[in-house]
């Protein structure tokens, strides 16, 4: 059984890298990334134009430390948008992992220490998330996530109130503000994040079953895809690298409340969804979330440059949401017809079915 | 192919016999709220008094009339978050112009934050039901979009209680045959929500929709409109508990009620609305304002922190959706066994 499953999946992995291989330069110029990087060139000329002190070397290599704490959420998420789910309980196990790093640094554990705990929590939150969602598979993923939303920021509370923690060695705030030969740890840390998650996504065969499962959860089941698995471990990691988030989180703030973190899911899926991400599930590329953190990110620096106000980078990401939403989904559906799976209420598509 | 004709003949039978279990369930929810009131009086006996009472069907009324257009938006499948920052917004627009014009009848303060949250609720309406965005995705961000813009409107600045008029605070503070009005209108919302539900085509066929899209698009349905209305009807009442929000305590903040439709949803699910849609009947929805109002109501009182509520929340939710989960799979099996199959 396992075998056919692997035969299978490879079997479509030809096809599609077969279609991806018939070159042409219209296709190759109208991919999403270049679009992107086009938008990312504007915000950046206009940051140039709010700030003269922007576009200089030092500045622009310093800026992505401001916002790639989140970036680091990005990848697993992706995952788990591929998978067709979301996930938004991230900001929570931030929150709660961050939380429970500080308070048991201050009641005596040695730092390193603290911060395999962060990463342990941060891991046992996403694998709570997966378990529940595998073992009562008739839950939505949205209902699941929601409750584990309210759980873990509760917990945060339970633990600190309206307290914060702080306190750190100021060895670790080197994590966030530390940098290597003029580059912030921080960056370095989200590329080699980036290429490890590009590799596992596009070079492995985990990466090839997540796309699979996103495509079509049924038929992988009966190819011998262990779906339970994967989706487990998709979850995991975005516990995981949550846990992550926080660590250089609160490197950065230097201490930590129960409400940090708020927002993020929206953020991170923002960012994931203008990378090209469709939220129906089964398509992707690595390059266009890279891009989409730059941009959201430089985006809401330059917006912080020209003291335009927080409440107003909150509607602009919002609709930044809403919008990279449809025009995914005009992209992907142009010149191809539609699932019942995408559009669930329209009538008719469902006046097409047999 | 037989799998799944199989499965769908299940669940037609189960339903039809869960007319039954929804009532043993509502029984249930019942006799748990009359133990735990009944275990919070004996430890501070100012819970069962007639003052404490009356605060606490005043506190959930605005949950209450919340929880009903969630409900709506859950039978279909979908799910809002955006009612908590629609409830701000509605709640800011309208103190903002009592406090501009202090001679508005608060009949009309009423219906203004009722327009502006339909409005905003159409929005996400088009979204869902025309755009086919998924709904989280739909409504998040108009959660955020529409938190951001209670902040622009009101440059970020409170309306507080002196500059609202007497008039418009006595929507909360006035009785009706010796009941808050807030509990009136919730009532009212309520037993028009009743017949909407149960005596009104529309609503009949928006259960329709959320228990088999595919068949009710078949059998000549609109899913499309129907799914939309149900945003809009969600926005509206966010809108109309924005008003009494303000009203009731007598200020309008950017932050008013940031994660409130985590308690709204949690209410339904409480209340026995199903997440698959389809199921959803007001008396449980009562059941589980209830129950959500009475824990707000109890923790401090029984020496709880304030911290807790949340998680104690959370916890809550989790264990609702689970025990459904595992009734509804017992029923299954029942089912299977009595039919041999």
């Amino acid at each position: 059984m396992a075998d056919t499953g692997v035969a299978t999946s490879r079997d479509s992995q030809t096809v599609a890298l077969a279609t991806e291989r018939t070159f042409s330069w219209r296709s190759f110029f109208w991919q999403w990334e270049w679009i992107l990087a086009g938008v990312l060139l504007a915000v950046i000329a206009v940051n140039t134009a709010i700030s003269p002190f922007f576009l200089n070397v030092g500045t622009f290599i310093r800026t992505p430390a401001t916002f790639l704490d989140k970036g680091f959420i990005v990848f697993p998420m992706m995952m788990v948008i591929i998978l067709g789910k979301i996930d938004i309980s991230v900001a929570s196990t931030v929150a709660l992992s961050s939380v429970l790093m500080a308070v048991s640094y201050n009641a005596g554990v040695p730092m390193p220490l603290a911060m395999v705990l962060c990463l342990l929590v941060g891991t046992l939150c996403g694998a709570i998330n997966g378990l529940l969602l595998v073992a009562f598979k008739e839950l939505s993923f949205v209902i699941v996530t929601l409750a584990t939303m309210i759980i873990y920021r509760g917990i945060a509370f339970i633990i600190l109130g309206d307290q914060a923690s702080g306190g750190l060695p100021s060895w670790y705030s080197e994590l966030g503000w530390g940098d290597v030969l003029g580059v912030p740890v921080m960056v370095i840390a989200f590329i080699a994040v980036a290429v490890a998650f590009g590799f596992l996504l596009h070079r492995t065969t985990f990466g090839r079953t997540v796309f699979g499962i996103g495509h079509n959860e049924v038929a992988c089941r009966y190819s011998g895809v262990d779906v339970d698995r994967v989706t487990f471990a998709v979850f995991l990691l975005n516990g995981l690298m949550a846990a992550v988030t926080a660590l250089f989180l609160t490197s950065r703030t230097g201490s930590t409340r129960p409400n940090i973190a708020q927002g993020y899911e929206l953020e991170v899926i923002a960012m994931v969804v203008l990378g090209g991400v469709s939220t129906s599930g089964g398509t992707g590329r690595i390059g266009g979330p890279i891009l989409a953190v730059f941009i959201i990110g430089f985006l809401s620096y330059g917006m912080g440059l020209a003291n335009i106000q927080a409440p107003i980078v909150l509607v602009v990401i919002g609709s930044l949401l809403i919008l990279s939403v449809l025009v995914n989904r005009l992209r992907l559906t142009r010149g191809r017809s539609t699932t019942g799976k995408d559009r669930p209420y329209s009538v008719a598509d469902q006046a097409e079915k047999p | 192919m037989g799998a799944s004709i199989d499965t769908r003949i299940d669940r037609t039978v189960v339903r039809r016999r869960s007319i039954g279990g929804q009532a043993r369930r509502d029984l249930g929810l019942a006799l748990f709220i009359a133990v735990l009131a009944i275990a919070v009086q004996l430890r501070n006996p100012a819970f069962l008094t007639l003052d404490n009472l009356n605060s606490l069907l005043t506190n959930t009324a605005i949950l209450a009339i919340l929880a009903v257009g969630m409900m709506l938006v859950l039978v279909t499948r979908g799910i809002d978050l955006s009612v908590g920052s629609i409830l701000a917004f509605c709640g800011m627009v309208t103190a903002l112009a009592v406090a501009r014009w202090p001679g508005l009848p608060p009949v009309t303060a009423l219906v203004l934050g009722t327009a502006i949250g339909t409005a905003l609720g159409m929005v996400s309406g088009v979204l869902v039901s025309r755009f086919d965005v998924l709904p989280v995705i739909a409504t998040l961000g108009m959660m955020n979009v529409v938190r951001g813009l209670t902040y622009v409107v009101s440059g970020g600045r409170w309306v507080s209680s002196y500059q609202m008029s007497d008039g418009f605070k006595a929507i909360a503070t006035g009785r009706t045959l010796n009941l808050n009005n807030l509990v009136v209108i919730a009532i009212v919302v309520y037993l028009v929500a009743f017949w909407f539900v149960n005596h009104t085509r529309t609503g009949r066929r928006i259960y329709a929709v959320g228990s088999n899209p595919q068949a009710a698009a078949v059998s000549g349905l609109a899913p499309g409109r129907l799914v939309f209305s149900v945003y809009a009807i969600a926005g509206g009442l966010a809108g109309l508990g924005g008003v009494l929000w303000v009203a009731r305590f007598a200020s309008a903040q950017g932050n008013t009620a940031v994660g409130y439709e985590l308690q709204v949803i949690a209410a339904c699910i409480l209340g026995g609305v199903s997440i698959t849609g389809g199921v959803g009947r007001l008396s449980g929805l009562i059941l589980g304002t209830l129950l959500l109002g009475m824990l707000a109501n109890a923790l401090p009182l029984i020496d709880v922190s304030p911290f807790w509520q949340m998680g104690i929340q959370g916890a809550v939710v989790l264990t609702a959706v689970i025990t459904n989960v595992l009734v509804r799979r017992n029923n299954d099996a029942a089912v299977r066994k009595s039919r041999r199959i």
